[in-house]
This record gives C-alpha cells, structure tokens and sequence, in this order.
C-alpha cells in the first residue's frame, strides 16, 4: 500500500563516489544457487567415536601389537651382538701406546691387537662395524662440508667446488678431492679379524669390502670424475690433508672400488644421526661349507691405528652383528610395541568398565524421567 | 564563514555561520601551515574586476577525487612499505634478512618463499582493490557536467571544474562538488536535495539561493569569501546555500551553481574515511598465543646458545680435529658470535610462528564469509536480495555475541505505518475501511452532542494533519494521478467514500513515514495534500474545493524536541500555528485542562503498541507573527551559537498551543520477530531494545516480541519514577538504582557459574526500562565521585537482567549505551541491529552491526547486512556458531601442529652439539605449512558442522557453549599446547630409541641424519593429519580428498624429491632417503607405533568425553541430507 510512497531505493547513490567498493561479496540480485556447496548440505559422513567403536579397535590393537611386540623383542634377542672398545684409554688396553703417541706427521702406522673370545657362533652374514662415540657427524659446520656435485663427478665442481667445504677447499692453489670437513676426516683405522684355531694358528677371517653402502649412494649418488684413469682424472687436485692417500689410492685391492665411489667412503660420507653411532665396515659372509659364520671360540682383531679420538674424549668400538629383518638388535622396537599393546588393552578395559557403568547409570536416569 | 560581495550592486553580504572553533581543530589536527588563510576568496565565474589590484587567481585543488592509494609507480614501495608494518609480516621479514645475512642453519628460502607468497597474495588483492578504486574514481573523475563558461553551456569532465567555476545540475544528478547554489528553476528559489549517500538521511532538505543576486548568471561579478574547507559534515549540513558534492539534486529542474570546493576538499572527501578497524576477539586471541609462543621461540633460543657456549667450553668439543672452523669464524668476535648463533637458533626455531597461519586465517575469512551471502534462506523474494557481508574479518563474532542491541522501528517492527485511529477533543475515531460511516469517522465513544463544534474541530485537526509535516508530493506523477482520480472517481468506488483518493497512486516523500501516514490518513478523512508549489500549500477538502495556505515557517523536527511545526497562512489571511509531536513534548506547551481528556487515549494507545504524536494549534496575532519572524530570522543569520539561538526562538513560538487531537499509527512487528528474539535469549544473549519511541510504544512491542513476559518482573527508571517522590530527582536516582541493584543482583542467586547464562525457570526474571532523560544522569551524573558508581550500579543491573528496554534514546546515546556495555568488565561481544540512519552510530561502535532493512544506504556502514530480522537467527546461531567453531579449532590446531613441527628439531639440538643443524631437510621445512598440512585444516575451518545446522538452529543453547571465547580460553590453549609438546617427544624419542642402533636394513647398512629426520618428518605429518581427520566430525567428499590427498602428496613428493639428482643443488641430502626408509621394516613399525601412541590419547578423551555430549548419535550414522 505503502509501496509508492517511501522512495529511499532511489537515493541509493548512483554515482556516490568513490567511496563504496566492493567487499566480500557486493550486492546481488540474483537468488542464490541452491547447490548442497553453497548451502554447506555436502552429502557428509559424519562419524562419532564412542565408546562402542573405539573398544573393540583398543583391544584389536593390543591384540595385534603385543604378538609383533614379542616377535620384535625375540627377533632382536636372538641378534648376536659382540662389541668391544678398542679406544685405549686404560694403561693396561692393547691399544693405549698407539693412542698416545699418535701423531700426524707419523709416516709409520701403529698397530695393536685385541684379543677376543665369542662365547657363541655366529650364523649367517655377520656384519663389522667400527662405532665411534662422541664424534658429532652432525654438527651443522660438518654436515654441510661436502660438495655433492664434486662427489657426483662434476668437472666443474672438481675444481671449484663449493664454499661449504672450507677451511678443506683447497690446499695452496690445488683443489681438496674430495672436499670438505666429513671427508677429510675419513675413518682410516684399519681392521683385521683373525679366528685362532684350537691349535693357535691364526686364520684370516675374510672380510668384504662390497654391499657395504647404499646401492643408489654406489651407482647414483658418488661418481668419479671422467677421465682415462682415476689418477688422470683427479689430476689438479690434492688430497685431503689427513689423508695418507689420495682419494684413487683408497683400496689398492680392487680397482673398482677407488675414488669417489669407494664403499668405506660412501659410508662414511653419510653423516650418523647422533653423537654415538656405527658405520658398516665389512660383511663376512655366510661359510658355505662349515655351519656357522664365526665359531665360537678366541679372535684377534688386528687395529692399524690411524685414527685419534682421545683429543675429543671420543671411543672407538668394533662391533660384530648378525642382521635380522628388522636390523640390527635393539630391543627397543620390541619393547615399545609390548607396552603400547598392552596399554591399549588395559584401557580397552578400563573403558569397558566405564562403559558398562556409563550405560546402566544414564539408562537408570533416563526411565525416571 | 562565507561572505559573498557582489560588485554590481555593492550592496549586501551573506554571512553564513563560521564553525570557528572547529576550523581551529582542523588547522591543528591536519598540521596545515599557518601561513594558509582562513578564508578563501573565490572569484564566480573567474571574472575578476579588480583590474587594479594586484590579481593573483588563488590556487586551489582541482575536482579530481582520489581514493585509490597507489598509482602504477608507487604501488609497489608503498604497498610494500605497508605490508611489512605489519607487525606479523615485519617479523618474518626480519627473520629473512637475518637468514641472508647471517651463516643460518636453513636457506634464506625456507622462509623467503612462504613470505614472498603471503606478500604476493596479499599484494594482488590490495592491487585489485585499487584497481576497483580507480576505476570507480574514474566514473566520478570523468563524470560530464555542464559549466557555463561566459554564459555558455559547456560540457566539462567533472574532474576539470575549478573553483569559481558555474556549475549546472539537472534534477536526479549529484553534485560534482561542493557549490554554492545561485539559481534554481524553481519559481521560489529553492532546490530540493537528498544527502542520502553523505549521511543517510534520505529527506528531502530544501537549500535556498543566495538572495538578491543577479538573475543573469553571465555578468554576475562578485566574489565569495568562505572558510577554509573542513571536515565537519554532522554538525549541520552545510549552510543552507551550500550544496554538497554527492548529494542529489530532486524535485528542481536545474540550478547553477558555484564551485566553492573541489576535488579532496569537498565535504564528502574530507569525510571519507575508512571505517575503523573491528578487531575480532579470536583475532585477540592469536595475538596473545603468538605472545607466547614467541617467548617460547626466544626462551628455545636462548637455552640452545647458553647451553652451546657450556658445552663448547668442555676441551675439544669446540673445535675438534675432525671439525676446524674457517679463517672467518676464528675470527669473529666472541660476543658478536654469541648474538649471531643467538639469530641462527631464532631462525631454525621461526617456523613454530608460521606465516601460513595468517594467510590461511585470511583465507578461511574471506572464503567463509561467502556461505553466508550464498545462504538461500536468507534470501528475501520481495526484494530480490540476500545477505550481504561487508567485512570478513568478524565472521566468527557472530558466534560471539552476548548482547545484541536492536532498534525497534523497522528492525523489530515493519516501519510499515499505518493510520489506525485518532482522537480529537477526546473523542476517539476508528477508521473501518469501507464499511465506514459518517464521513469516514465512526464515533466508537463520547457523546454526540455538541455536533457543530465537533465538525469544525475536526476539520481543523484534518487540516493541521494535512499541513504541518514535510512531505512532498511526488511531482513527475501528479498529472498522472488526477487522471486516475477522476477515473476513480466516475468508477466503483463511488458508493464508497467519494471524495477518497486512490491512495496507491499517490506518492508521497518524507524523512519519516509515520509523517506519510498520518497525511494519508487525513486523505482518506477527505483531506488531501495536493503538494507545496512556491511556499504554497495546497489541500483539497471535502467539499473538493482547493484551499490555498502560504507555508511561512516550518520549525524543523529533531530528535531532541521531539515535535515539529509550521506556521502558514490561509486564504483568508489568518496566521495559524499547527505543532504536532511527541506528548511529552507537546503536553507542558498546551492548556493543562485540555491534557487529561486526551493523555487517556494517548497512554492507552501506546499501551496497544502504536505510536502516537499529538497535534495542537495556536492562532497568531500579526504581531505575535511579526515577532516570531523577526526571531527566526535573526536566529538563522546569527553566526554563532545559531542552533541555541533556533532552539530558543522555537520554544519561545511553540507555547500556549491549543491541543486538538492525537493519532495513533501502528506499526507491526517483523515476522518472526518474537520467535527470533525468543532464540536469541535462549541462546543466552541480553536483548536490549534501543529506541527513540516512548515509554509505552516500546514497551509494548517488547511485551510483543516476548523480550518482557508476564512474569517479568520491570525495574522501571525513568523520568515519571524519578519524579514520583518529592525529593530531587538525583537523590531518587541514587535510592532507586540502590533498590534495583539490591532485588536485581544482590538477591538474585549467581548464574554466571558455569559461563552458561541460561536463565532456569526458577528464576525471577527481570526487566529493565530506562530512558534518554535518566540514562544521561546516570551516564554524566553531576558528582564525580557518584558517577563510577551509578554506571556500575546500572551496568550491573542491566546485567542480570533478561532485556533491557532503553526509550527515547538520542542516536548518540545509542552508541554511548553500546560503547559502555563493550567496555564492561570482560568486554563483552556486543552486536547491533537497525536499518535507520540514528542506528548508524550504534552499528559502527558494536563489534558487529547488522542492518536490517532493504537498500538502504546506510548499510554500508554495516558489517552484514539481512533483509530480515528474522534471518538474525541463522546469522547467529547457525553461522555464527559454525565460523567460531572453525577458525578457533584452526587456530589452536595451527600452534599445535607448529609446535610438534619444531619441538624435535629443538631436541636435535641436544645431539648435535647445539650446533643449529636442522633435523628436517630444507624442502620439508618449508613445504610442511604450505603444502602437507595446509590444506586439511583450510577445509576443515571451511566445512566443518560440528553440529548440523538443524540442530543449531533448532536448540539455541547450543550457541551458549561457544560464549566467552570458550574454544580459546587458556585452558585449551594448554592443552594443544600440552598436546603438541607431547605429540614433538614422542617423535623425536621415539626415533631416538630406533636410532640407537642405526643399522636398521636387513641388510646390515646404516641410516643417517636425514633418515632420522625423514623417518621424523613423516610420523609428524601423519599424525598431525589424522589428528585432525579424528577432530572432523563432518566428512564431506571434499574432506576426504584433502585429507588423503595431503597424505599421498607427501609420500609422492618425498619419492620425487628423493627420487632425481636435482641439478645447480650443492647437495643432495634425501637422495633416496624416503625410499630406503620405506625398504626398512623397522621404520615402518616405528612410524606406525608413534602415530599410533600420538593418537591414542586423543582418542581417549574423545571417548571420554563424549559421554557427557548429549548430541551423540550412536554409532556411524550417514548424514541425513541427500
């Protein structure tokens, strides 16, 4: 009635300046489209997790979990494990003359001996490690000291390589191959293991020097730069400064394993996690003709000794492994599923009881009403 | 001031009221140098004679309008330059710049690249904002005006005008800026003009010529002094020559005018500002959880760089054979070293505040707030509009609200008047549509003697009703309808009531309808407003002959006087006085023996919800006349002090009226206006009711719309209370507001307990009545010391009360009521409503203000606006609820996982000799808030229903369970917090206990760092991905496919950046990394066993929790809908 007479859309300024501009959404005229998107009415799933759904997957965990937990736990302990620590820190330990009067300049290597006694065979492959603690492969001043291109066989970053790798770039006017603080510090100590007979005769037990590093690190990752020969390839540059060797002298045995791509030197470059860790260093396979790897019985273990930790109160260690499917031993995979299988049973029932509980009282309130 | 001297006839000159004191202000606030005069002198039509002075044609700013901010060449420094004061923005600026600066563990890119992003967006959209801004400056700037240049019509693009410039303005143009008004083709020299896109008012004001000026334009030589521009456009708007840029020229064919302001200096550019900045609570929130996280990122820094310079103390640790430092490092300096490693740890540690947040904050914002403009139901078919949201940034307030404060005329009720009844001399009439009788009266009571003097009461109150407003008649239409008349009249309708008018087809404009109502009510009583030709108003009575009054004076309404009048001549040269108003305001100013017939009718009627003004007359002497016209003249000319000096006349002119009658207007109330407010109070929010209406109107439209139930009990404060003793009103004040504090709040038990303001059934409620008159006492009591007391007193009242029904508010006092209840302990979300242009000020000082009627102007001033009150309820409690549910989880959810995110790298530092090596490669830094964890929770914050919107809608107490910010209360906070830390432990020990022996292949080999971190990283991702899909409740296709597909993108990902030698890369850290964690079966079940132990107390509590829910529906139940 009144339609005519109240004109306030009129006013509505056309032309009113530059001072409406558009926000959000300016105005529309249009009735809105009526799309389950825009009206929020997506067809949706709209799951509640109640005690009824969540009981059963509690105890289905922890039923799961506390078999693997075990398998786990067993697994790791039937993992033979041997450590020793050959650092020779104590007086009395093999190594302690060679610990001390280590010197840089040295032309002559120290050797020392360990002995051993494996209280019971090892089966299958066994694996070496030399473990070092209290080394920080993963300080960031060292993590970042390597040059990939170079390692990856880049001519230009053979002789140029990166910043990073300072104060181990260059020597002089030559450039360091391979560069860098992780591989200047190289772990050169080397290590035979000899099984002494009953009668007392030493018997080399042989060590592989292959499958030791990542089969992409090998093939992929560390190339040797092109050139007719290694030592033609690597002309110009010089060796690391605590290198005895330059980088295409690493294994005199196996001309395929010098260079970039020696294995011992890919390991190495992959930086360790933490403070305390284990690199690969041989794999003593698997004796077809006798049961096991390395009977029981005494050992030598025969340490050129080449590499100092006493000045950063390091340790070095040597470790013989058996592997299983999940690694090397560490009960702790086993443990941890253990517990949270059986935490995950234990609230299973404890929320059953609550449950139950829950149930009768609300059922008990709901009928007085 | 603005003096015009015209030179032909040197014989006058025009002062108009200086606002010096504020020209003053502006001098100081916008720090123009002093050298400026106050005055300018404008040269009309540049035609300047005085040849022998020195002549020198002023400089003054030319009609561009310029809104936009930047131009092509300074859009980049300055958007930039403005950007980066943001304080988040500066922050991550400076992390960057320390990042290139200093020898940083991460590439200056992992924080580059997310700032650049953000920065880039962000630019883009204030571009293209700015674009919009230029392109509408454009549509003003090159807008074509007509200037008369020598006399001539010439065509000029507006941003051309200089000042001086004779501009010509046809009707239903606006003004290109502000003019002097010259020449109108009205007969009476005036032009009518809307100011409705300046202040929203959208009257018509008359403005008047500058008189005695010369009526050929061409040889018109004189020169205008006038004051400096400035901004004050509300004090009066503009003296009555002065017509202001954007305002529309109505009802004149044409004016000319001259150019006094141009350009930026116009009133309308002076006055444009941005509407200040609402900050949302949630926003508050942010602000102080980054507080702290920020000292928790300084406190993480600072123990790392202690703890490293502990450990590097030890001998051989610092800098071990294997480890030399470069020249450069030696050499720096300890301290500076100390600071430098301080910045490395700040920057590993930076990602904990993520840029993403702000982005996707931003992001959820803006996306969200489309859901509300593209509701249906919010879509009105009268008026073929919906919702409308002017500002994102509040979206989640709307879940917020506690108190709302609505207007009621037009926002509770209709605005829609109609005339229902009057009452003259104390009789009443009741118009009974077609069936009426009598001409058109029907006596429902008083006798029916004394018929004679009865008609020619009647008469003249049909007259006084025909007269004294400030309608106009629409103009364009009235030949039309004279047509239509006789049409009408030669047609059916002749049994009716012949002498009535169609009504549809008559169109009427004024400031307020009720004045409409009450002229077409006299209409359809016989008396018909014709229109205003010249100052000469035009009736048609009922004998259909055409009375002719001079209109002389219209002593304007306002707010304050609450009454209106005009004083006109009639044809037989009688000078009468017609005053109609409010009957507080009319009552004191007539014969005190004529009150009591009518006050009866007058209370009864606002008892029954109408509003009602009364009518009065006064008969002037020609020398009572003489006299009001001298002093109103004065008064306008007066240059200071004009609007007392006005006040003062009019109420000097206004007194020993005679009263005639009162009408009765209804106003019905919105659909749905009860249930509405009804949800509202459930939903536990106070509804205030502000309004300009009285006492009993409003009251009764409460009782209407169930804000005050019969049980209510009402605590009244106003003027009639206040004047019941005989004691001074402020020491009834003082004993009243005592005795409502002490029934109101002492006594009431305390509800506030649980945070939940439902009010139980058991309660008494309260209500609370106050109006202008007393609030100001309160508000601005005379006793300084009283004062705190007496708002506090109040405020805590109001508090416990259930609605609070504030009347005869002034606009100011609105936004003073509004401002107050904001400021109040626990600041409060206060929300207004109202489509008017007195709500305007209550709107813009609310946290949110909604307006409630269609196309009105003003509602740009709004933050939302709705074509009804009743969508309020959606609005609030179904969209309100959603978005603070959203961003408040996406918020907590965003520090959660950013605190898990860096945790273990915090940890990592324990192991590496504090060194600052990342635990993370570089492209999982910067990728895991862009890219792996963005997505989920943008969805999420996008789509959730945590409760359906049936639901929400249906059981409006389920708005209470989000009130006082509950879902970022610091309690919750802790707990993501709590939760994050947790989750961070879990995975960097977990994986620490695993690396113990890192020979984890079964084929004997070793992993590295970056396998720690990755094995790390992914258990991170995993979890916080499905820690989110456990806290999503409504999985729509959408959710799923972000969800998962962040999951496969980060596996794909991880095997393509693993997967290739990159190239121009130094190194090549993952090279084959994730591959060969997955080729582990030890990494497998760690990962599934920390995700697994993260999660389990999640799950734990939900279960726990849930219980107690009683919205839980057992079980997977598939959504109703579709």
């Amino acid at each position: 009635m009144m339609a005519s007479s109240y004109n306030a859309k009129d006013e509505d300024g056309h032309h009113s300046g530059s001072v409406s501009h558009g926000g959000a959404g300016t105005a529309k005229s249009k009735k809105p489209d009526n799309t389950a998107f825009k009206q929020q009415r997506l067809p949706a799933w709209q799951p509640i997790l109640t005690a009824g759904t969540v009981l059963p997957a509690f105890f289905v965990i922890g039923l799961i979990f506390i078999p693997i937990g075990i398998g786990l736990y067993v697994t790791s302990n039937n993992i033979k494990e041997f450590e020793i620590d050959y650092t020779g820190v104590n007086v009395d330990s093999p190594c302690y003359t060679c610990a001390n009067n280590f010197s840089w300049n040295s032309t002559t290597s120290c050797s020392c001996t360990v002995n051993f006694t494996l209280e019971q065979p090892f089966e299958n492959n066994v694996y070496m490690y030399y473990g070092l603690s209290n080394f920080y492969q993963n300080h960031r001043r060292y993590v970042k000291s390597r040059d990939d291109r170079q390692l990856n066989g880049d001519a230009t970053a053979l002789k140029d390589p990166s910043n990073d790798c300072e104060p181990y770039r260059k020597i002089g006017v030559e450039t360091i191959a391979p560069c860098g603080a992780i591989a200047n510090s190289l772990f050169n100590d080397s290590l035979e293991l000899y099984y002494v007979e009953p009668s007392g005769a030493l018997n080399a037990v042989p060590l592989a020097k292959k499958g030791i590093a990542w089969w992409t690190d090998r093939n992929v990752k560390f190339r040797n730069p092109a050139g007719v020969d290694l030592p033609t390839a690597f002309k110009g540059t010089a060796k690391p400064v605590n290198w005895r060797k330059p980088v295409y002298e690493l294994d005199p045995s196996d001309p395929d394993n010098n260079g970039f791509i020696n294995e011992d030197f890919i390991v190495w470059m992959r930086t360790a996690a933490l403070p305390t860790f284990r690199k690969l260093y041989r794999i003593i396979h698997k004796n077809q003709s006798s049961t096991s790897t390395l009977p029981s019985g005494r050992y030598v273990l025969n340490i050129t000794y080449n590499y100092p930790v006493l000045s950063f109160d390091g340790r070095k260690r040597m470790i013989l492994s058996t592997i299983s499917w999940m690694g090397g031993k560490n009960p702790f995979l086993g443990i941890a599923y253990i517990t949270v299988g059986s935490i995950c049973f234990f609230l299973g029932v404890v929320l059953l009881i609550i449950h139950h509980k829950y149930d009768t009282r609300s059922n008990s309130a709901d009928i007085p009403n | 001031m603005i003096r015009v001297r015209n030179f032909n006839n040197d014989k006058f000159s025009i002062y108009w009221p200086a606002l010096a004191a504020a020209n003053l202000n502006w001098f100081c606030d916008l720090g123009v140098d002093e050298r400026r005069v106050d005055n300018r002198t404008i040269y009309i039509g540049h035609q300047s004679s005085l040849v022998n002075e020195d002549f020198i044609p002023p400089k003054f700013c030319d009609n561009r309008i310029v809104s936009s901010k930047y131009t092509v060449w300074n859009f980049l420094p300055k958007n930039l330059f403005e950007q980066f004061r943001r304080i988040a923005n500066f922050y991550f600026l400076i992390i960057f710049l320390v990042q290139v600066i200093v020898d940083t563990p991460t590439s200056p890119v992992t924080s580059g690249l997310p700032l650049f992003f953000v920065i880039t967006v962000t630019a883009i959209k204030q571009g293209y904002e700015d674009w919009l801004r230029h392109k509408a400056d454009r549509e003003v700037n090159k807008y074509q005006v007509t200037v008369l240049e020598n006399g001539q019509e010439t065509p000029k693009e507006s941003e051309n005008i200089k000042v001086g410039d004779i501009v010509q303005v046809k009707e239903n143009e606006t003004f290109p800026c502000d003019l002097i008004l010259l020449q109108s083709t009205r007969d009476d020299d005036t032009c009518f003009v809307t100011t409705a896109s300046l202040d929203g008012e959208s009257n018509h004001k008359t403005h008047y010529t500058v008189p005695d000026i010369e009526r050929d334009l061409k040889s018109l030589n004189a020169t205008i002094e006038c004051e400096q521009p400035q901004p004050d456009l509300y004090k009066s708007l503009g003296p009555e020559n002065l017509l202001l840029k954007g305002a529309t020229l109505k009802n004149t064919q044409k004016i000319c005018g001259v150019a006094v302001y141009t350009g930026m200096e116009t009133k309308m550019a002076l006055n444009y500002q941005g509407k200040s900045q609402k900050r949302s609570a949630v926003e508050k929130s942010i602000n102080a959880f980054l507080l702290v996280y920020l000292c928790i990122l300084l406190s993480k820094a600072l123990v790392c760089t202690t703890l490293k310079y502990v450990w590097q103390s030890k001998p051989g640790q610092d800098e071990p054979w294997y480890n030399k430092k470069t020249q450069k490092e030696k050499d720096t300096n300890l301290y500076l070293k100390m600071f430098t490693d301080f910045l490395s740890f700040m920057v590993l540690f930076n990602f904990i505040i993520p840029v993403s947040m702000y982005v996707t904050v931003e992001m959820q914002k803006f996306l969200g707030s489309f859901f509300i403009t593209w509701d249906k139901d919010f879509f009105d078919p009268e008026i073929q509009e919906g919702a409308l949201v002017n500002t994102s940034d509040l979206n989640e307030e709307l879940g917020q609200v506690e108190y709302v404060f609505t207007d009621k005329t037009g926002t509770l009720t209709q605005n829609n008047m109609e005339f229902i009844e009057c009452c003259i001399d104390g009789f009443q009439y009741k118009h009974r549509g077609a069936s009426s009788e009598l001409d058109g009266f029907c006596v429902t009571d008083g006798p029916v003697n004394k018929l004679q003097q009865k008609a020619g009461r009647e008469e003249l109150f049909l007259r006084a009703l025909c007269l004294c407003h400030t309608v106009q008649v629409k103009e364009s239409t009235e030949q039309d309808q004279r047509e239509d008349n006789l049409d009408q009249v030669d047609g059916l309708r002749i049994d009716e009531n012949v002498l009535q008018p169609p009504q549809k087809e008559r169109g009427f404009i004024a400031s307020s309808p009720d004045e409409i109502a009450l002229v077409k009510g006299a209409m359809r009583y016989g008396f018909t407003f014709l229109g205003l030709e010249s100052k000469t108003m035009k009736i048609l009575n009922r004998n259909k002959d055409v009375e002719m009054y001079d209109l002389l004076h219209v002593l304007n309404f306002d707010p304050v006087r609450r009454r209106m009048s005009v004083i006109v001549r009639s044809g037989s040269g009688e000078m009468l006085l017609f005053c109609k108003g409010a009957d507080s305001s009319i009552f004191p100013r007539v014969r005190q023996e004529e009150v009591e017939r009518i006050r009866l009718h007058v209370e009864r009627n606002a008892t029954e919800g109408y509003r009602t003004l009364c009518v009065a007359y006064k008969r002037l002497s020609e020398e009572e006349y003489a006299q009001a016209d001298a002093g109103l003249r004065e008064a306008r000319l007066a240059l200071q002090d004009r609007e007392e000096k006005l006040l003062a006349v009019y109420n000097q002119v206004e007194t020993g009226m005679s009263l005639i009658g009162a009408t009765a207007v209804e106003d019905r109330l919105q659909e749905e206006a009860a249930e509405t407010m009804e949800a509202l109070q459930r939903a536990g929010m106070k509804v205030w009711v502000l309004t300009g209406d009285k006492m009993e109107t409003a009251k009764s439209t409460c009782y209407a719309c169930g804000l005050f139930q019969r049980k209510t009990e009402l605590l009244e404060l106003t003027v009639r209370t206040l004047e019941d003793g005989e004691r001074k009103r402020e020491e009834r004040l003082h004993e009243l507001l005592g005795e409502y504090h002490k029934r109101a709040v002492q006594d009431a038990p305390p509800v506030k307990a649980g945070g939940t303001r439902v009010c139980f059934a058991s309660n008494q409620d309260y209500g609370f009545i106050i109006d202008g008159a007393s609030l100001s006492m309160v508000l601005n009591s005379s006793s300084e010391s009283n004062m705190r007391s007496y708002k506090d007193l109040f405020l805590q009242i109001c508090q416990n009360c259930t609605a609070v029904l504030c009347c005869r508010m002034a606009p100011l006092q609105k936004a003073q009521i509004v401002k107050m209840v904001k400021s109040s302990k626990g600041s409060p979300i206060t929300l207004s409503i109202g489509d008017g242009a007195n709500d305007v000020s209550m709107i813009l000082e609310a946290h949110v203000g909604i307006k409630g009627k269609e196309g009105r102007q003003a509602v740009r001033n709004s933050d939302y606006a709705i074509p009804k009150l009743k969508h309020l309820k959606k609005l609030l409690l179904a969209h309100g609820h959603l978005y603070y549910h959203r961003i408040a989880h996406l918020v907590q959810y965003f520090f959660y996982k950013n605190l898990c995110f860096i945790l273990p790298q915090f940890l990592y530092q324990f192991f590496c000799g504090y060194s600052q090596q990342p635990l993370y490669d570089a492209a999982y830094l910067t990728m895991y808030n862009i890219c792996f964890t963005s997505m989920p929770i943008l969805a999420y914050s996008l789509l959730e229903q945590r409760i359906s919107i049936e639901d929400l809608i249906e059981d409006a107490a389920l708005y209470s369970e989000n009130a006082k910010n509950a879902m970022l209360r610091w309690g919750l906070f802790l707990y993501w917090t709590g939760l994050g830390a947790f989750h961070g432990l879990v995975f960097f020990f977990g994986v620490r206990f695993l690396f113990s022996n890192p020979a984890l292949q079964d084929n004997g080999q070793v992993f590295g760092n970056w396998s720690y971190g990755t094995i790390v990283f992914t258990v991170l991702v995993f979890t916080v991905t499905l820690k989110l899909a456990l806290d999503t409740r409504h999985w729509t296709w959408i959710n799923h496919f972000v969800i998962w597909g962040s999951l496969a993108f980060y596996v794909f990902f991880s095997f393509f950046w693993g997967g290739i030698i990159w190239p121009f890369m130094k190194q090549q850290r993952l090279y084959f990394v994730f591959a060969n964690m997955l080729s582990s079966v030890s990494a497998w079940l760690v990962i599934i066993l920390l995700i697994l132990l993260s999660l389990l107390p999640e799950i734990l509590l939900v279960v726990l929790r849930n219980p107690r829910d009683p919205h839980i529906v057992p079980l997977l139940v598939p959504d109703k809908h579709d």
